[in-house]
């Protein structure tokens, strides 16, 4: 049974992809998360000054999913890169997630970062609950997009992901322009929202910033049918994430087109293991169904 | 497990020293020694306590007047409300027969209370800064106790008394909490002396369910994985003792 794929020249012994913002926080997590059976494992995102974050609560679960409003936390370019140093020991590719309140801030975080044996920098222009980042600074729509991956385009010979909102209508012209700017990949979708839980009782809203990005199952059938009119919508791979925690999770995101699947929340409802329990379910799902290679049924779902 | 808060009121809070009170709430699910809940107070923040009591139906936290959330918990008055979910982490490993010790520095002493109401004949170390600073005093009888200033029992540290203790008591087995300087060298003592051993970790929470990864220590997370680790376990994590990280995710040395 052949799961291993290749996006962007980088090859992954299967599939499966720690999403940015779980569990990235230091390299022995990472390496935890790479023997627990993950292809690729991304970095919570970096930004070129320290930030604390949101105050608690950050995370909180729904019955379809979660709702998270960390705000960006990292220690810096400075210190991640101190901390993300000697990749080769992970043991699996690992993403670089970079972010930035303008395109200057992405490019020096790229250059901060360019000692560490990343595979690939990802930038999120779409994250929903921070402000001066994302779409709350605007650089969701495609002028924005196109002008911050340009500038780190000159900025890295690496493969550059460009993470894109499920919010936005015009997704495929976002990924276009990303595409136009010279970007090798588009992951879809950061989370979607945002949205708000209140405590009925306390009659507040549980998070300390109000509202947070949602994800988990409630994301994805928006995840996959973004995936889906990416797919053919633009040349480069599309990396599926959204509410994948299942073998047969992947298979469909696959089948919507996805070259690779990022996982995240999938952490919460079945643990680290969840990587290790994907592949396997897939490699099952596959041979009852008569398929050899997980590259044989990337985008089978379109007409 | 829940994993949102839900708002409990303040049913009773008792003064444990000059700097700590309990606040006890109705809470109804199985909790065992060593595990934490999240503390939320609406448009402030949500901080981690160990529970410290457990009292018929009531569920106590401990809790130290440090910073901003905690001064405000400790302007709580009885009949408020607070948000709680969890209880979260693994607990310690309770055995019955072995012949145990516990070694509590600080607030540290509020994460065993629930270890030394579970087994008998405990033989209880308690180290603070100053006497009125020593916790539960009626509630556990003949404690070794140790102040930093003297004021009562031994002069020195917990380490310094445990180290003591040893010359003359054998023990099988040690749970400790405290500053995470005290609780390595407890965990080298009892390695030396071929006792089994399982500390409590503090870190900065926030998830509480293991996804967020910020309350990382050596890849271990500390709310799931821990916070309780045994001597096993802790020979693996080179940040134990050593480095903790802060809310921005900065590594610090101790």
């Amino acid at each position: 049974m052949k799961l291993s794929v290749n996006v962007c020249n980088i090859r992954l012994s299967n599939p499966t992809i720690l999403a940015s913002g779980i569990l990235g926080t230091t390299k022995a997590l990472l390496k935890r998360v790479a023997e627990s059976g993950a292809g690729a494992v991304t970095i919570k995102s970096v930004s070129t000054e320290p930030r604390e974050g949101h105050k608690n609560p950050t995370v909180i679960t729904f019955d379809a999913g979660m709702l998270n409003a960390v705000g960006y936390s990292n220690p810096g370019v400075v210190a991640a890169a101190k901390e993300f140093a000697s990749l080769q020991d992970v043991g699996v590719p690992v993403i670089a997630s970079v972010i930035g309140t303008q395109k200057e801030d992405f490019v020096r975080v790229v250059a901060g970062l360019s000692g560490s044996e990343f595979s690939a920098i990802e930038i999120p222009l779409s994250c929903p609950h921070t402000p001066g980042f994302g779409l709350l600074a605007g650089q969701g729509t495609p002028q924005a997009t196109f002008d911050i991956t340009s500038a780190v385009r000159k900025a890295t010979e690496l493969p550059i992901f460009v993470k894109l909102s499920p919010n936005i209508p015009e997704i495929c012209a976002v990924a276009k322009a990303a595409e136009d700017a010279g970007a090798n990949a588009i992951t879809a979708v950061n989370s979607m929202g945002p949205g708000m839980i209140i405590n009925i009782e306390a009659q507040k809203p549980i998070l300390s910033f109000k509202v947070g990005g949602v994800t988990g199952d409630a994301l994805r059938p928006i995840a996959i049918r973004c995936v889906y009119d990416l797919y053919k919508a633009v040349k480069i791979p599309v990396i599926g994430v959204g509410g994948i925690s299942t073998g047969r999770h992947a298979i469909e995101m696959i089948m919507a087109g996805a070259s690779a699947v990022g996982i995240g929340t999938g952490v919460y409802y079945r643990g680290i293991e969840v990587f290790k329990r994907v592949c396997e379910e897939m490699t099952l799902w596959m041979e009852e169904n008569g398929f050899d290679d997980v590259n044989k049924i990337r985008g089978v779902a379109h007409d | 497990m829940i994993e949102q808060p839900r708002m409990v009121k303040i049913c009773d809070i008792w003064d444990e020293s000059p700097s700590v009170k309990t606040f006890f709430f109705k809470f109804d699910l199985h909790f065992d020694p060593g595990q934490f809940v999240m503390v939320w107070i609406p448009l402030l923040d949500e901080k981690p306590f160990t529970i410290s009591y457990i009292r018929n139906d009531l569920m106590g936290v401990s809790v130290l007047k440090r910073g901003m959330f905690t001064n405000a918990l400790h302007n709580k008055k009885i009949g408020d409300m607070i948000g709680i979910r969890g209880p979260y982490g693994k607990g310690f490993g309770l055995q019955t027969n072995p012949d145990f010790c516990v070694v509590g520095g600080g607030i540290g002493m509020a994460s065993l209370a629930t270890v030394v109401d579970r087994l008998n004949d405990a033989t209880i170390i308690q180290g603070a800064r100053t006497a009125s600073e020593i916790l539960y005093q009626k509630r556990f009888k003949d404690m070794n106790l140790c102040t930093d200033d003297g004021t009562t029992g031994f002069k020195g540290t917990t380490v310094d008394l445990f180290r003591k203790l040893l010359t003359r008591r054998r023990f099988q087995k040690v749970y400790a909490c405290g500053p995470e300087k005290m609780l390595y060298k407890v965990v080298e003592l009892c390695r030396n002396h071929g006792i089994e051993c399982e500390v409590s970790l503090d870190r900065y929470i926030k998830c509480g369910f293991g996804v967020c990864g910020q309350c990382d220590c050596s890849g271990q997370r500390v709310c799931v994985d821990g916070p309780v680790f045994n001597i096993k376990e802790l020979s693996k994590m080179k940040d134990f003792g050593k480095v903790t990280i802060l809310k921005t995710g900065a590594r610090v040395v101790y």
